[in-house]
Formats: structure tokens, C-alpha cells, sequence
């Protein structure tokens, strides 16, 4: 429809085309003629150049997006966690999106101490029941990655430094978590991430 | 000078390879050249008679039959052959649903690691496990076949010419050797172990007829499992397991040419208008 | 740039002013592609391809970033991480179609490019070092192609890199070690397909490097055009931009046409099915070929079947290289007077209807198998090519009466019936 109009517009112009389209424009006419003329004419260059801008724009959609995850990472996205061999007091590490995960069950005097603390003083306020999930609220979950700058803290594995509060120890920049994971001294902003899980069974964790 | 070197040089080329020329028609006026069983009796790949979905421009899949196609690889073809880089996740996009997915990963076994002891052994696979190899090495797989290997069937759509109607036409076109082979080229015929098929490259296969009866298979839809319908589902299935991305490659084409269509003619009107004050003018 | 009436660069806003002065890029490209460079205004499309070329370098050097992005340079892996892109990787099927597609159309438009040169003989002076580069940028897209094409690690891949290296081994003395050394070991293997990844990586952008001098080297004379006459004054010329960019463009738009439809609809076509198979040193397939736009050199390779003095291999291998090594020295083997093929007739009836169909036949049976008639008939091919180039240009160069010239590139454009015009008013240009 465009390339017609713009035909037809020179043709109305007669300007030196020898193959414009036969559709005339004559109710054109007079000075306005010219600079509609001249500016219908710029508008099949910009119109021109406007398309070949959108095709560079749609180009760099495969050339970004090539770069996000692709299917098979996508696809180990979710780990199936057995815990029933997991007893009072240990910990598991286990992998979950090329990452760390800490799943331990706390005993009696961890959960107690984690239910003490004043949690409106904590740098990031959050209760032992808000963490883990009910009905398990002696299982806890969190991404073993330092919120602070990535690293695996310490304390999942047996002999561990567990920091000042019993829970974690980051030996990069000393950050401590306390038995709920929770951030309480050093330069971590936020408590160990809890990721996305459920409980599809009373020993079968499904994170992600 | 360079000219005169570069005469001799291109005469002398020139020379030699006339020389060659000379020696091999004079080989070729002389000895006859043998005639060859493959070069008398291969036979062209074609596809089944209605053709495939997939074919043409505007092809798609046909779900139920890269369904059908995939129970025949199942329980036919993975008794021999691999499926190396097709995830059991891939199933997904036959229209299995996830649940689906998940109960048919189970119904494979692959090597694992046993947890508390560390020895290897087999698992139930998970989606994101890939299909598993019939044999645990190339040396097991050639010691079961009579050293032929059942090649990996991920890429065999892709790896013959015509793959597609390739599959087709060797499963549907095992038979006895023609009388007149037997007669003009007794080396021709099938030796033991080897199964005469004009349309397998050097005419015998260490592959038996792997579908031999009406029947083999029971499709869950109902469809009738006839020989040529199992060989065209099974194509069809290994179309796919060859090139996933085929349907969306087409069906991304089309908006593509058709937006470069678009912005051809606006620059060949833009290019024109450009010329059109360009054109020199005769001073008469 | 190169004539006196060429636009003068003048910076408009502060920040190109303040480029223009400690920088001048926007100088620089409007004096290469801008307006600031006069081009003849009679150029036909064989002069798209220049821009053309310059577009597929650029597509194959963005899409090959991105596959290197996901490819992994070991004959463990290296087959399954192409599956692995076009199976799973975002996109990556279109970035390996396109990058493998961008490989072919490279070639076809370098293919037309050259031969645009070869008929309007733009080898000839002042233009002799364009011409002299363009050779070496061809000769380094052939060694990027060939390594390119064993990375995926499929079977033509490795028998390609078995049966190129091979060539080197025809060299007296030296090619047994020499092949050894170029591959890091006694057959292709993960040392040969690493430094092939490396070297793969860098080429395109020595390509690129070669590409500038070309384009720097055609802009001391300016661009030759379909008569052959040089620019005489400014009615000549046009300025590069708008004029010939508007043209580049839409000649893009028809290239990008085809070659997306190569792409999305025929992505396999121009490959061999073969490499869709991993590589097996164990097991050479029936027919091995190079990739098609090997193939007339592959043919003159195999021509070569007769032990005269020399092995016929290396005969072979000294016939393969030499024809691409006679175009350097085209412009002191054609000297006649006249450039364009239009004004030759001599020239132009051995162009159309001797190089060509012969190009044509040694295209054909580099892709046939190595049997009767083939070789036979590319043996004559061979034959007429270096006749053609080493005998016949430099005779009718010297014997042939060219037509008489139009007087400028104006005159040739004025006038609907060119023929008419050049009658009247043409006289050779005394040369």
C-alpha cells in the first residue's frame, strides 16, 4: 500500500520515473504539492531505514537470548532430596542448580536458642517457624551460599567451625549464622537464602 | 618476462595434465570397466505413498505418530541401537504430559552409582537422563553383533540422503536377492549373517529384518501396526529425534521472509527515488 | 577521498567536533562509505558484492562468536557440543544453520566478486594491490573454511582434515614431517582439532585486518566501474551515500532473501550428510568431498593421474595451488590496453564461453566421484584453465583490437541507446 502511495505521489509530481506506478494523484496540486511531495518522498527513506533498524533489533533477540540458560540446565532445575536417614543433629550438603544446599536437622537446643532470640534486634527479621516449613520445623533448608559475596560458609559438615552463634561461619569475610541460618554478625546482608521446596512426603524434599 | 615464464609455466601444466588425460582414455578405450552389483541394483530411497507431515514448507508434526514412532523405537529398534543425544525430557514435546514424561523415564534403566556403596549399577532414569546405549561399550556392542556396531539412530534422518524416506525404505525393503544378481554377480550375494536390501549402499546388511509382521507392536490409539506403518512411524520418529528444531525452524521462516520481502521492496523504492534526481541530463 | 570534488567532512554538533579533533572516525567512515567518497555513477550491481562480502564477514564472525560460545574444542565432546547447541542451547540451531549457511553464501558472493574482477579486469593498474590483497583474503577465507569445517568433528570433518594435510605430505623431503607437525600427531586428532579451533578464531579477524587494507587500497584510485574508463571529472561521480548505499541496501535485502531461505528451509542442502555421523578414523565413507566451494580446485587436484618425472600426487597438489597463485600475477599477465570486457572482444568471447563453462565443469566433477568421466573431463578443464590464464590472456592481451571506448563515464551513461551514442561520439581513449 506505502510503495503504491509514494508511486502514485511521484507520478503526480512528475518527477523523472519512468516506471511509476499508473495510479495519478491529482487532487495534489499547488504549493502544497511540494513540501507534501518532499516530504512523502523522505518518508519512504526513513520508512526504509526504520525497517532495516527493526530487522538489526529482532537479530539481537536470538544473539541474547543464545546466552540464558538453555534446555538441559533448565531441566536439572528441581532436586529430589531423601532425608530419612538424616538424623538429630546432622546435616546433609547436597547440589541444587550447581549450587550448595544445607539441609540439617536441628536438635532440641538449637531450635530452642534460635526461638530466644529477640527477632525485631536480628539485621534481617525472620522466626524459625517463618524459615522452615510447618509441621517440620526441625528441618532446615537453606542455599549454602553466603548472601554476603557467594562463598560456601562453613559449619554444615562435621568438625566445621560453626561461627559464634552455632550455626554457620563464612571464612571469607566472617560472616556468622546463627542455628536458623540466620545472618548476625560480619558484612552478609541478608540470612542464608531459603530456596523454593516442599515436603511431597514426611523424608522427600522436592526443592525448586 | 613474467608473461613468457607464464607461458611456459601453463604449457607445461598444460602438458601434463593431457598426459594423463592421454594415458586415462587409453586406459578407458581399452579395459572395459567392470559394471558393479551396487551400481545395477541399488535402488533410490522413496518415503510411504501419503508422504509425511512434516514434508514441505508448511509441515508439521504428527504427534500420534512420533508417538507410535517412538513405542516402535522403544520396543523394537533400542534392543540394538542408542538414541546418544536425545534426552528422555525431549518426550515433552511429543505431547507427553510432564507425569507422563517422568512415568516413561522410569520405565528406563541407566548406569548409576550406588550411594552408600559407590559401585556402579543400574538405576531407574530420571527425564534429564538421556537414552540409554543398548551395550555399555562399542566392544560389547560389536562382540554381540557380529562385529557389525548398530550404529547410534539419534541422527540417521540426517545422516543419509533423504534420510527420512532412507529409514522407510530399508526396513520395508528387506527381500530375497533377485535371481539375475545371483547370476551376474555370485560375489553379490548376501553372505551369512548379511540380509539383502537394494536399498542399503552396498546391498547387505548385518542388520535382520527388525520388522517382520503385521502385528509386532500394539499401538495404544488403536492404529493398525502393519509393516509399512511401523516403518513410516519409526521415520518419522528418528525424523524428529534427528533435527527437534525442524517444525520451528520452518514455521520461524516464514515471518522472516516475509518481513525481509517487505524491507527489500521499501529499499527498492528508497533506492529508486534516491536515483531518480541522479539520472545525467543530455545539455541539448 | 581520491578526487578533488570529493565532499569535505564538517562537523555539526559538539561531540563530532570534538571526535573530529582527537579522533576523527566519523571522518574516516565518511570519507570511506560516506559521502565524502566519489564513486562512478555507472556501476552495475556486479559492484553490490564488495559490500556483500564485507556483510558476510561480519555475520560469520558475530554467529561464530556465539557457537564458540557453547562448542567445545575436544574429540571427546566435540560432536555431542554441536548437538548440544542445536538441541538445547536458545536459538542455537539458527546460529549454526546461519553460520554454516554464511560459510557457502561467503563464497558464492566472493565467487562473484572475483569474477566482476576478472571480466571488467579491474586487476589491471593503478588497481593491481586491491586486486593482490583480495587474492590473500581468499586464500585466507579457504584456510578459515577448511578449518571450520572440522570442528564439529563429523565424519567429513576428519577425512577432510586427513585428506587436506595429506597434500603437504606430496612436498619432497620435508611433507612427511611437515603434515606431522600440522597436526600435532600421526592422524587428526584432539591436537589437531584444538589448534584448528584456535587458529579458526583468529583468521577471520586477520581477514578482517586484510579486508581494511583492500578497502584502503581502493580508495587511492577510486572504484573501476563497467566501462572501464577512468573518472575524468565530477559528473562523473556520485557520492557514496545515499546513492550506492541505497543500492548496497536493497542488493543486501535481495542476498539476505536467498540466503534465508537457504537457512530456514534448505539448512542442509549445501552440506554433506556424512558429517552428521561422528568421526571414525576407523572407517573412511564411500564418497568423500570437499566442501562445494573447494570443489574446481579439488578437481584440478585429482586431474593430475600420470607420474610424469614428478608424482602425479604432487603434480596435483602443485597444479591445486598454482591455480589460485596465477590470479597474483594477472596484472602483468594481461596487458592490453582496455580494462572492461565489454570493449574486448576477444577477451570477452574466451570469458564467456572458456572460463566460465570451464569453471562450470570443474564445479561439477569436484563433486563427482574419482571415476570415468570425470576425470577425464576435468583433465581438459585443467587444461583450458591454465591455458587460459598463463597463454591465452597474455597472447590476445597483446593482439587483440579493442572496440572503441565511450569518451567518459557521462557519455556512456546519457542516452537511452548506448550503442548509438558510443557510435557518434566515441573515440578510444590513446593508450
Amino acid at each position: 500500500m506505502r510503495q503504491k502511495a509514494v508511486g502514485g505521489d511521484r507520478q503526480g509530481k512528475g518527477m523523472a520515473s519512468t516506471t511509476g506506478n499508473a495510479e495519478a494523484t491529482p487532487e495534489v496540486s499547488g504549493a502544497v504539492e511540494a513540501d507534501d511531495g518532499v516530504r512523502r518522498r523522505d518518508f519512504i527513506n526513513i520508512a526504509a531505514v526504520s525497517a532495516a533498524g527493526v530487522g538489526g533489533a529482532v537479530v539481537l533477540l536470538p544473539l541474547v537470548s543464545q546466552m540464558a540458560p538453555s534446555a538441559d540446565v533448565l531441566a536439572e532445575s528441581t532436586t529430589e532430596l531423601d532425608i530419612s536417614t538424616l538424623e538429630v543433629g546432622q546435616s546433609i550438603k547436597a547440589v541444587f542448580r550447581k549450587q550448595p544446599i544445607f539441609v540439617r536437622r536441628l536438635t532440641p537446643a538449637e531450635i530452642e536458642a534460635a526461638n530466644a532470640v529477640d527477632v525485631s534486634a536480628l539485621r534481617d527479621p525472620a522466626t524459625l517457624d517463618e524459615i522452615t516449613k510447618p509441621g517440620h520445623g526441625d528441618v532446615l533448608v537453606v542455599m549454602g551460599v553466603c548472601t554476603h559475596l557467594g562463598c560456601v560458609p562453613l559449619g554444615a559438615q562435621e568438625g566445621e567451625n560453626k561461627g559464634e552463634f552455632g550455626g554457620y561461619f563464612c571464612p571469607c569475610h566472617g560472616s556468622h549464622y546463627d542455628t536458623a541460618a540466620r545472618i548476625r554478625k560480619g558484612p552478609a546482608p541478608t540470612n542464608l537464602a531459603v530456596p523454593e521446596y516442599q515436603f511431597t512426603s514426611d523424608t522427600t524434599i522436592v526443592i525448586g | 618476462m613474467i608473461r613468457l615464464v607464464g607461458i611456459l609455466i601453463g604449457l607445461g601444466f598444460t602438458f601434463v595434465v593431457l598426459l594423463a588425460f592421454v594415458t586415462g582414455a587409453y586406459t578407458a578405450a581399452t579395459e572395459e570397466v567392470a559394471e558393479t552389483a551396487e551400481h545395477a541394483f541399488h535402488e533410490e530411497s522413496h518415503g510411504p505413498e501419503a508422504g509425511y507431515s512434516f514434508d514441505g514448507p508448511f509441515g508439521t508434526w504428527n504427534l500420534a505418530q512420533l508417538q507410535r514412532g517412538y513405542q516402535v523405537y522403544k520396543e523394537v529398534c533400542s534392543a540394538c541401537h542408542s538414541l546418544n543425544y536425545v534426552a528422555i525430557r525431549d518426550l515433552a514435546q511429543l505431547g507427553y504430559s510432564e507425569a507422563q514424561v517422568k512415568a516413561e523415564a522410569a520405565t528406563w534403566q541407566v548406569p548409576g552409582v550406588n550411594p552408600d556403596t559407590g559401585e556402579s549399577e543400574m538405576r531407574q532414569a530420571l527425564p534429564t537422563d538421556y537414552f540409554p546405549s543398548p551395550y555399555p561399550n562399542a566392544v560389547a556392542a560389536a562382540a554381540a553383533n557380529n562385529n557389525a556396531i548398530p550404529p547410534d539412530l539419534s541422527l540417521m534422518a540426517k545422516a543419509r540422503h533423504h534420510g527420512s524416506d532412507y529409514i522407510y525404505s530399508l526396513l520395508t525393503g528387506y527381500q530375497e536377492p533377485p535371481a539375475r544378481l545371483l547370476e551376474e554377480f555370485p560375489d553379490a550375494a548376501p553372505g551369512p549373517g548379511l540380509y539383502y536390501n537394494p536399498y542399503f549402499a552396498n546391498l547387505n546388511l548385518a542388520m535382520a529384518p527388525p520388522i517382520t509382521s503385521d502385528g509386532q507392536v500394539t499401538y495404544a490409539d488403536g492404529t493398525d501396526a502393519t509393516i509399512s506403518q511401523m516403518s513410516a512411524d519409526v521415520a518419522a520418529f528418528l525424523t524428529w529425534t534427528a533435527e527437534p528444531t525442524l517444525i520451528k525452524r520452518k514455521q520461524t521462516g516464514w515471518p522472516v521472509l516475509g518481513f525481509l520481502l517487505f524491507a527489500t521492496i521499501l529499499a527498492w523504492f528508497a533506492k529508486k527515488q534516491i536515483w531518480a534526481d541522479a539520472k545525467p541530463r543530455r545539455k541539448d | 577521498m581520491s578526487f578533488p570534488w570529493a565532499k569535505e567532512y564538517t562537523p555539526q554538533t559538539g561531540l563530532t567536533k570534538f571526535l573530529d579533533e582527537k579522533l576523527p572516525l566519523p571522518r574516516l567512515v565518511y570519507n570511506a562509505v560516506g559521502a565524502g567518497y566519489p564513486v562512478p555513477r555507472n556501476l552495475s550491481y556486479f559492484w553490490n558484492f564488495g559490500v556483500l562480502a564485507g556483510f558476510f564477514l561480519v555475520l560469520q564472525i558475530v554467529t561464530g562468536v556465539v557457537l564458540a560460545m557453547h562448542y567445545a574444542a575436544n574429540t571427546q565432546v566435540a560432536f555431542a557440543s554441536v548437538e548440544h547447541l542445536m538441541r538445547d542451547v536458545n536459538w542455537g540451531w539458527l546460529m549454526r544453520y546461519t553460520h554454516a549457511n554464511g560459510a557457502s553464501f561467503f563464497f558464492v558472493v566472493i565467487y562473484i566478486h572475483i569474477f566482476r574482477g576478472l571480466f571488467y579486469a579491474s586487476y589491471k593498474p593503478p588497481r593491481e594491490m586491491i586486486w593482490l590483497i583480495g587474492v590473500v583474503i581468499f586464500l585466507l577465507m579457504m584456510a578459515t573454511a577448511f578449518m571450520g569445517y572440522v570442528l564439529p568433528w563429523g565424519q567429513m570433518s576428519f577425512w577432510g582434515a586427513q585428506v587436506i594435510t595429506g597434500l603437504f605430505e606430496a612436498i619432497p623431503l620435508v611433507g612427511p614431517p611437515l603434515k606431522t607437525w600440522l597436526l600435532g600427531g600421526f592422524a587428526p586428532d584432539n591436537a589437531a582439532l584444538n589448534r584448528f579451533f584456535s587458529l579458526h578464531y583468529l583468521l577471520p579477524f586477520v581477514i578482517a585486518g586484510c579486508v581494511i587494507l583492500h578497502i584502503w587500497a581502493l580508495h587511492i584510485p577510486g572504484s573501476s566501474n563497467p566501462t572501464g574508463v577512468e573518472v575524468k571529472d565530477q559528473s562523473d561521480t556520485l557520492p557514496f551515500h545515499p546513492y550506492y548505499t541505497a543500492k548496497d541496501g536493497f542488493g543486501l535485502g535481495v542476498a539476505l532473501l536467498v540466503f534465508m531461505t537457504f537457512v530456514f528451509f534448505l539448512p542442509n542442502m549445501l552440506g554433506h550428510p556424512d558429517n552428521y555421523i561422528e568421526a571414525n578414523p576407523l572407517s573412511t565413507p564411500a564418497h568423500i568431498v570437499p566442501e562445494w566451494y573447494f570443489y574446481p580446485f579439488y578437481a584440478i587436484l585429482r586431474a593430475f593421474t600420470f607420474d610424469f618425472i614428478l608424482p602425479a600426487k604432487l603434480w596435483g597438489v602443485l597444479a591445486m595451488f598454482s591455480a589460485i597463485l596465477v590470479w597474483f600475477f594477472l596484472p602483468w599477465l594481461d596487458k592490453g590496453p582496455v580494462r572492461s570486457g565489454h570493449y574486448r572482444p576477444l577477451f570477452r568471447k574466451f570469458f564467456w564461453f572458456g572460463l566460465i563453462p570451464v569453471m562450470a565443469v570443474l564445479f561439477y566433477c569436484g563433486g563427482a566421484p574419482a571415476e570415468e568421466p570425470y576425470v577425464m573431463i576435468s583433465q581438459i578443464a585443467t587444461a583450458y584453465y591454465f591455458l587460459h590464464f598463463l597463454v591465452i590472456l597474455p597472447i590476445i592481451s597483446s593482439i587483440e583490437r579493442p572496440d572503441p571506448l565511450p569518451f567518459s563515464i557521462t557519455e556512456a551513461v546519457l542516452g537511452s541507446d548506448k550503442k548509438a551514442v558510443l557510435g557518434e561520439n566515441a573515440e578510444p581513449v590513446a593508450t
